[in-house]
Parts: structure tokens; C-alpha cells; sequence
């Protein structure tokens, strides 16, 4: 074929949830991976155990561009009840592969069709009753591979990979592979379909596929993690559960069967927050993991854990809100609502991971900032990053040990002759110093409270004692400004620049360059945590218009920004906002911006 | 003269706290005081005590004992929370959780039960006053039916009793006793710190201001009437000799978990605080009769507590392990990456 595709195209399988597509999805995503193409994965799901759509969409390029790009080139169709749309949203030029009985009486003329009798070819040629339901998926891999020129070892390799720990499962599955497989050569093999995988090397040799919530998970564990207590949600529970998974295998003493961690399933996210910060208090780095419906319950515990300074990290696998909203879609909604969790005059430290290196390192590090800052630290991340899988170098060992913050201990309280006190601005940095329960002197002991107390966390309602306490804790926070994770910027030197955050990060990428071939270059920043750096005030200062690009209707992160310009620059700022539930793609940057870039200033 | 020291060197004295600001007569001030006593006594290190509290008028008293200790008045209903994590981050930390019927009962509720459920290690007094002070005199959910408010408004809803909630549990040791008894209530507050599991002491404590006239069965007077123990308690800590000077065959002694020995001496009928669904029975008798039992309802010293079930370290505390324990090898790490290519 002339115009032949290699290493070049977007993947979807269409089928009913609960019906075992994802591992079939996982051999192909493993053997293309293993060819050294790059591949970005999204799994966009329904919230349902079983008998709702569901859709695995593989986009692979050969520059390892890791956004969605909505619609695929190559279709497997396997849900009669999406059947008739998911063909209308191949592109012209595709492929579909379908089960023989699927009418085709509407069909387009403008793609290649590849019928397939997936229930015959299960039922006579898959032995075994309990599982041909789920190795029928299999088969439509091996098709697939035969269309795309996918090598049976790599396969093989696939089915290896997704079945690391039962290799008792591994030839049934590559026997039904090899079905599907057949069925091609037999049928299809002189049916090109434009599309062809080629192996590549030098652009994945060294990377991983990483979900964000097993990255999350990771950090925690290597952040002294000892007490995680948490509440089943989706999008987060995997975090938790990934944790749970590793300290079994990292954390558990061989001879005496000790676990240095205790992972809780709280009864509701109120008592998942509460554990947490019971244990902070007691000197534990501690956390808990939920979504927005768990984040506006632990609006009261969050507050006291600021009021009262005690370290605790939350992460927030964000979803689509409000309210139950849409379970399984992601959204970076709650982002001004975490910023500001409870009533009062609330603040919090946030950090904004844009990719899955980031979940690893400030899931690490949020229990360094929670303790120095002895204050809740959130990591915003949502359901894009936190449930699909990313290519990724690999992380770094930590070398910098455990920044335990300012604790006072029984022989400090000796040099200072006793006189310490809980909410003591000694250092003129606002963060005061504390001893821990349990700590060997007459006087480290201190009542902690969520109502108004004095400096030696007496109780007051003395008006200027309120005053100055709240005052100190805003100084404390504006002193988090420069020491949380700074802004990742690139400035070619564009008067346009754009600034995200969070799983944005991979449109913008590829908006940058697609926005470059038309001959817009673009600077950009990349926010990575709240109160936000003096460089994001600067590098709006920088330039003529500066695109916010946010995943939420509102524009919550472009107005916080606005909130910290001086009054002549924020006419520079402009919203660009994407919230339909599905991760973010690269034309949802350019299209507006491009639109926009034609209004005047 | 010298001040009479307990067996850790301290006199009475280093367990008071700040002077209360409850109304004088407060049923929860005495149990502040038998608190004293029963601490004093035990001899327990202030450095170890934690002393938790929720919302409300029993809450702020963590507050009034023990100032060397430290102590976490958190927020309404929440204490249970609080407790579990702390105790999870060192468990050589004796917790003591101080809270009001309102506090358990109706909004903390479900932390309440969670928490009986994991039987965490802690003493959970509830100063059960039948209503709410601080916001000046509603009804709570302990509050009988037919129970007259202030203003002459009548209880229609029928009472959560907090002890048939916890027995229908499981609670590892559930107790009633009444804020005006010291000689009964200082030993329970023993038993249930020695005692290792999730300790429910319920102490009927009339609200002086809201709740302590003729219509009120948590006023002193109907308490005094109506209060029927199943025994006479006597606490005698691990480091003193037992001496029994009960009467044979009238006496059941419970072997705590340090070592030490609850003693019930047998008042009327045979009561067994190991039966649990006599326990159930009879306090259920018991309200139909309009009695109020109190003493040691129920106890089993067999159930593990939370830290243990959790297997986290007995001798080490969570909260004291650092880099060395807690992060992977450099080898496992890179290993464990390599299973994500």
C-alpha cells in the first residue's frame, strides 16, 4: 500500500465490562510495547461490575506521545449494543474488526471491514466452559496482531508479562492468541488494512509502564508511610490496595511476622482522615487516599489538622463531581476546593504531579512537607494518571533521609530549662515546635485542640491571641511558597505562553509541537503545587497572553492565578477548559487556542 | 509533711489539671476527680497517658486531670478516629478517651461501633448526662422515653443504650457505673485501663443545669433510687499483693492482662461478667424493670486489641522507625522496578 501507516495509530476495543477484555488489552499493550513502540494507554470504563460499554483505546506513535487522541484508527468491536457507533467514529481509512454477525447494512465504504465469528471459533475451538468467555478476547488479539505484524513471540511475551505470577495460565492463552491468529492468515492475510507495527529501538529501551496509584503507592512506601488508613473509592482505592500489595512484600518481618505499617479500611472517609491524623498527631507519618466525595467529607478533620498543625498526607485520585458525578472519568475538579478544605480561613499546601515520576516523588515527599510545615499536605492527582498506565523512566532512590520537622525532645526541653511551648513562633518562620505523645519529660506534654488556643496551646478566646495564631499560619504557609515543588518551565522565548498542571502535562506536550508545525511557538509552565511560586507571577509577567489549560469548567487553577497578579497583567491571563470526563487531548489545547490567539488582546 | 507518693514516685498532685469550667455539681467533675484517684492510684506515667476527647461538656474535661500528659480534644463524634491512629503510631501510649452521650451516641455513632468492632486498645468513658449542655439543654439519643426536658418538652424516641449496643458487639469490656460513686467507679477506671481491648465505661452523670429535676432519670435522685449493682468491685493493681478478703464462694477475681486482678463480690443473684448473652439479657431485664445495673457487665480478656491483630511491633513504636526500616534496599527497589518493564 502507498501510503502505508508504521508505528502510527490509535487502537480501540469496544466491549461489555466484566467480560475479561482487560487482560487480552494487556498482552497487546505488553507484546507492542516490547517491540520498543511507544505506547499510551487509556481505559475509559463505566462504573458497573458487569454488562456496561466499555472501551480500551491504545494510541501509538512513534514519538511516545501520551494523550488521548479521540478516535481510532483500528476497531475490534465486540458489543452489539455500542456496535453501530463505535463504527461511526473510526476514522476514514480504518480497519474494524467485528464479530460475522454484526449487521453491515449501514455501513461506511470508507473502512476496511474484518468479520470475524468470535463465538464460533470460541465455541468450537476453546476447550475449556469456565473460561471461554474471557479467552475469547484473546482471539481478536491474535487478529489483530496478524492485521498489524505483530511477531508471535512477542505475543507470547505479552501473554508472559500479563501473567507474570501464574505461568499455568500462559498456554491457554496463547493457544487462544493462536486462534485468532489463524483465523487471519486463513482469512486476511492478503486484506491489508493500512496500518503496520514495526520494531523500534532507542525510544522505550529504558522506560516502564506505571500506573500513577502503584507510582503513589511506591512513594509512600519510600516516604516511611506507617500508617494508611482509607476508605474504598474509585478512583483511589488502588492506591491503597497497591500499597497494601507492596508493604505484604516489603514491610512484613520474615521471622517474626511484625508489619512496620498498618494499612486501615476505615468505615467512611471521615474515620480514614481521622485515623490518619490521630497517628500524625502521635508522631506517625501517616496518610490516607480518596476521590472527591471523600474529599468533601473530610472538609472538618481537615481543618483541624491545619488549625491544630498536625502533618498528615491526602491524596485525591480526582473524579468527575459534583456530587456522585461520574465515577469512572477524570476531571482536575477539585483543585480550589482542596486549596482552601474546611470553613474558617483555611489553607492548605497542594501538589500537582503531572506525570507518573511525579506520583512517585511527591508521594514521597508530601510526608517531608507535611512534617516540616506540620500541616496537611494534599496530592491532587485524578483518575487519567492515577488508574491508567504511563510510560516512564525509572525512579530515583531517594538519597535525602526523612525530614521529620521540628520536634522537641526530653533532653532539648532540659537545655531549654522546660520553657518551650506548643504554638511558639521561636523561629520566626511560623512553624513552632512540637514534642510527641509519649515523649520521657514532666513537661513535654501539651492539650491539643481544635478551638482557640495560645501560644502554650492553652485554651483562649482572647481576640488578639486568635489574631496572631491565624496570622503565624499564614506566614507559615507563605513560607511553603518557595520550598514546595517549583514550576517546571520551558520558554524558548514566545510571547504566548500556556501554563497546566497535573495529567494535562501530556496534551500539552503535544500541543506544543503541533501548535510549533503551524508556526506558533509557545512557552510553558508547568504548575506543580499550591501557594504557587512567585515564578508563575513572573512568568506571566514574561509574556503577552498566557493560556490556562484546565481539566474543570470553572477555571479554578486560571482564577487562583489571577487572584495573585498584579491588576495590569491580568488581562494577559486566558481559560482554556476541557471537562467532558475523558483525558485530556492535544486538539482540546489547540483548537481553543488557536481560536483565541485571533481575538485581540 | 511530704505529700503520700504512689509507686512511681508522684503524689496526687501530678494528675490535676486545670481548674474546670463546668457548672459546679457537674456530675462530670466528679468523675474528673475519681479519675484523679484511680490514675494516682494505678500509678500510671503521665508521659504515657493520651488523653482524647470529642465535642461537648465531657470532652472538654481531658483538660481538667493529668496536665502532663498529652491530650487531643478533636472534633464532634470523632474521637474513636483519632484514638485508633494514635494508638496505631505508638502503642505503649495508654489511651484514655473521655466522651458524652451526644459525642458517641448520635453523631459518632459509627465511629463508636468501628471501633468496638476493632477492639483498639483504650478506655472509653462516656459521661452520660442524657442531654446537651453546651448548647443548652436538648434532648440526646440516651435520653429515656417519657424524659422531661426543662422546658417541659417529653422525650418521645426510645434511648440508645451505649452497654447493649457494645454487648451486642462483642465489646471486650463494657461497664455502667454512676458519677456519685466513687467506691464502685474508681476500681472500673482501673479495670478498664489495665485491660487490654476496648474498655466502655458508661457513668450516668447528671447535668446539673439541664437535667437533674423529678422528670430526668439521669438526675441524682432517680439514679439513687433506681440503681441496682451486680456486685461490689475491687481493683488490685499487678504490683500488689492480692489480698482477697471477700468471702469465699461469694468473690470471682479477673486475671487482667498485666497481671493484675479485678475482684466482684456477688450482691443478689449469680451474675457472670464472662456470659455475654446473659450480660444482654439482663440488662435488658433490667430496663424493663426501670433498674439501671451497674458494675462490670461483661469482659473477655481473650480478645486480641487492634495492634495486635494489625501485627505491628509490640516493643517498637511506628512512629520511631526510620529510613533503615521503612524504605526498600537500593537492590529491591531497582528489582522491583524492573517489574514494571
Amino acid at each position: 500500500m502507498s501510503n502505508l501507516k508504521v508505528n502510527q495509530l490509535t487502537f480501540q476495543a469496544a466491549t461489555v465490562n466484566g467480560s475479561g477484555s482487560q487482560s487480552a488489552n494487556m498482552v497487546l499493550t505488553r507484546a507492542i510495547f516490547s517491540m520498543g513502540i511507544p505506547v499510551a494507554p487509556k481505559n475509559v470504563f463505566p462504573s458497573n461490575i458487569e454488562g456496561l460499554p466499555t472501551w480500551y483505546q491504545l494510541r501509538i506513535t512513534p514519538e511516545g506521545y501520551m494523550a488521548r487522541k479521540g478516535d481510532p484508527d483500528v476497531l475490534v468491536a465486540l458489543n452489539p449494543a455500542t456496535w453501530a457507533n463505535d463504527l461511526k467514529t473510526v476514522r476514514p481509512g480504518g480497519a474494524v474488526v467485528h464479530e460475522e454477525a454484526y449487521s453491515t447494512a449501514e455501513a461506511r465504504d470508507d473502512v476496511t471491514y474484518y468479520p470475524v465469528p468470535f463465538s464460533k471459533l470460541a465455541k468450537t475451538r476453546i476447550q475449556s466452559d469456565t473460561l471461554r468467555k474471557q479467552l475469547t478476547n484473546l482471539i481478536y488479539v491474535g487478529v489483530v496482531a496478524g492485521l498489524l505484524g505483530i511477531p508471535k513471540d512477542r505475543l507470547e511475551h505479552g501473554v508472559q508479562r500479563v501473567f507474570q505470577t501464574k505461568p499455568k495460565a500462559w498456554q491457554v492463552n496463547i493457544d487462544a492468541v493462536n486462534v485468532g491468529y489463524e483465523y487471519w492468515e486463513q482469512n486476511f492475510k492478503d486484506k491489508p488494512c493500512g496500518f503496520r507495527l514495526e520494531p523500534m529501538t532507542g525510544k522505550v529501551d529504558d522506560l516502564v509502564l506505571v500506573e500513577g496509584n502503584q507510582a503513589g503507592a511506591l512513594g509512600a512506601l519510600m516516604g516511611g508511610v506507617t500508617v494508611a488508613a482509607w476508605y474504598p473509592i474509585t478512583p483511589s482505592s488502588s492506591l491503597c490496595e497497591n500499597l497494601i500489595a507492596y508493604t505484604d512484600r516489603f514491610r512484613v518481618d520474615p521471622k517474626t511476622g511484625e508489619h512496620l505499617i498498618s494499612v486501615v479500611q476505615a468505615e467512611d472517609e471521615l474515620a480514614a482522615l481521622g485515623m490518619a491524623i490521630g497517628a500524625g498527631w502521635a508522631g506517625a507519618r501517616a496518610m490516607t487516599s480518596t476521590s472527591g466525595p471523600g474529599i468533601s467529607l473530610m472538609a472538618e478533620f481537615s481543618g483541624l489538622a491545619y488549625y491544630a498543625e498536625i502533618p498528615v498526607v491526602i491524596w485525591d485520585i480526582q473524579r468527575v463531581g459534583p456530587s456522585t458525578g461520574l465515577p469512572t472519568r477524570t476531571m482536575q475538579g477539585d483543585v480550589s476546593f482542596a486549596y482552601s478544605l474546611s470553613h474558617g480561613d483555611t489553607r492548605h499546601i497542594v501538589l500537582l504531579p503531572g506525570n507518573v515520576e511525579e506520583c512517585y516523588e511527591f508521594g514521597r515527599l508530601a510526608f517531608d512537607l507535611a512534617d516540616r510545615f506540620q500541616t496537611p499536605v494534599f496530592v491532587l492527582s485524578d483518575l487519567d494518571l492515577g488508574m491508567n498506565l504511563w510510560m516512564t523512566r525509572k525512579f530515583a532512590y531517594p538519597e535525602a533521609g526523612f525530614d521529620r520537622g521540628k520536634v522537641v525532645t526530653a533532653e532539648r526541653i532540659e537545655e531549654l530549662k522546660g520553657d518551650w511551648g506548643r504554638y511558639r513562633d521561636v523561629d520566626g518562620d511560623g512553624i513552632p515546635w512540637r514534642t510527641l505523645p509519649n515523649t520521657d519529660h514532666p513537661l513535654a506534654g501539651y492539650f491539643t485542640r481544635g478551638s482557640g488556643h495560645d501560644e502554650n496551646a492553652r485554651y483562649t478566646e482572647s481576640a488578639e491571641t486568635y489574631a496572631r495564631n491565624v496570622d503565624r499560619l499564614a506566614r507559615k504557609l507563605e513560607g511553603a511558597r518557595p520550598v514546595l515543588p517549583q514550576p517546571v518551565a520551558e520558554e524558548p522565548g514566545s510571547e504566548v505562553g500556556i501554563i497546566a498542571f497535573g495529567s494535562s502535562e501530556a496534551a500539552v506536550a503535544e500541543a506544543r509541537v503541533l501548535l510549533a508545525e503551524t508556526g506558533l511557538r509557545t512557552d510553558y509552565l508547568r504548575l506543580r503545587a499550591l501557594p504557587m511560586s512567585k515564578a508563575v507571577t513572573e512568568f506571566v509577567a514574561r509574556h503577552e497572553r498566557v493560556y490556562v489549560v484546565e481539566q474543570n469548567r470553572d477555571g479554578q487553577v486560571y482564577d487562583l492565578i489571577r487572584l495573585e497578579l498584579s491588576p495590569d497583567h491580568v488581562g494577559r491571563l486566558r481559560s482554556i477548559r476541557n471537562y467532558d470526563g475523558q483525558p485530556l487531548p492535544a486538539e482540546a489545547i489547540t483548537r481553543p487556542l488557536k481560536e483565541l490567539e485571533a481575538v485581540p488582546a | 509533711m511530704a505529700a503520700t507518693l504512689n509507686h512511681i514516685q508522684l503524689g496526687r498532685d501530678a494528675y490535676k489539671g486545670a481548674a474546670t469550667t463546668l457548672c459546679a455539681g457537674c456530675g462530670h467533675n466528679s468523675i474528673t476527680n475519681h479519675l484523679i484517684k484511680a490514675l494516682y492510684e494505678l500509678g500510671v506515667e503521665p508521659q504515657r497517658l493520651a488523653k482524647m476527647s470529642g465535642i461537648g461538656c465531657s470532652s472538654k474535661t481531658p483538660a481538667y486531670f493529668v496536665e502532663q500528659a498529652h491530650g487531643f480534644n478533636g472534633v464532634h463524634g470523632r474521637m474513636p478516629a483519632l484514638t485508633t491512629g494514635a494508638q496505631l503510631a505508638d502503642r505503649r501510649l495508654i489511651m484514655l478517651g473521655v466522651s458524652g452521650d451526644g459525642d458517641t451516641v448520635s453523631i459518632g455513632l459509627g465511629q463508636f461501633l468501628h471501633m468496638v468492632r476493632r477492639n483498639v486498645d483504650c478506655t472509653y468513658i462516656i459521661e452520660d448526662n442524657g442531654t446537651y449542655g453546651l448548647t443548652k439543654g436538648q434532648f440526646s439519643a440516651t435520653a429515656d422515653v417519657g424524659s422531661v426536658q426543662k422546658k417541659g418538652a417529653v422525650n418521645t424516641f426510645q434511648p440508645i443504650d451505649p452497654c447493649a449496643v457494645a454487648l451486642t458487639l462483642g465489646c471486650s469490656f463494657v461497664a455502667r457505673s454512676f458519677s456519685g460513686d466513687g467506691k464502685q467507679l474508681v476500681p472500673l477506671i482501673k479495670a478498664a485501663i489495665a485491660h487490654r481491648g476496648m474498655a466502655l465505661l458508661d457513668v450516668v452523670s447528671p447535668c446539673v443545669t439541664f437535667n437533674d429535676h423529678d422528670g430526668s432519670t439521669k438526675s441524682y435522685s432517680w439514679v439513687k433510687e433506681h440503681d441496682e449493682e451486680i456486685h461490689d468491685v475491687s481493683f488490685i493493681p499487678y504490683f500488689e499483693e492480692i489480698a482477697v478478703d471477700y468471702e469465699p464462694g461469694t468473690t470471682v477475681s479477673v486475671e487482667m492482662h498485666d497481671g493484675s486482678h479485678l475482684l466482684l463480690k456477688k450482691l443478689g443473684e449469680e451474675y457472670d461478667p464472662s456470659d455475654r448473652r446473659a450480660a444482654i439479657q439482663m440488662v435488658e431485664e433490667s430496663r424493663g424493670r426501670g433498674q439501671l445495673v451497674t458494675g462490670l457487665l461483661y469482659i473477655d480478656e481473650s480478645m486480641p486489641d487492634f495492634a495486635t491483630t494489625e501485627r505491628i511491633p509490640a516493643e517498637r513504636a511506628l512512629r520511631d522507625l526510620g529510613e533503615q526500616d521503612l524504605r526498600l534496599s537500593r537492590a529491591d527497589f531497582d528489582a522491583f522496578l524492573d517489574e514494571f518493564a
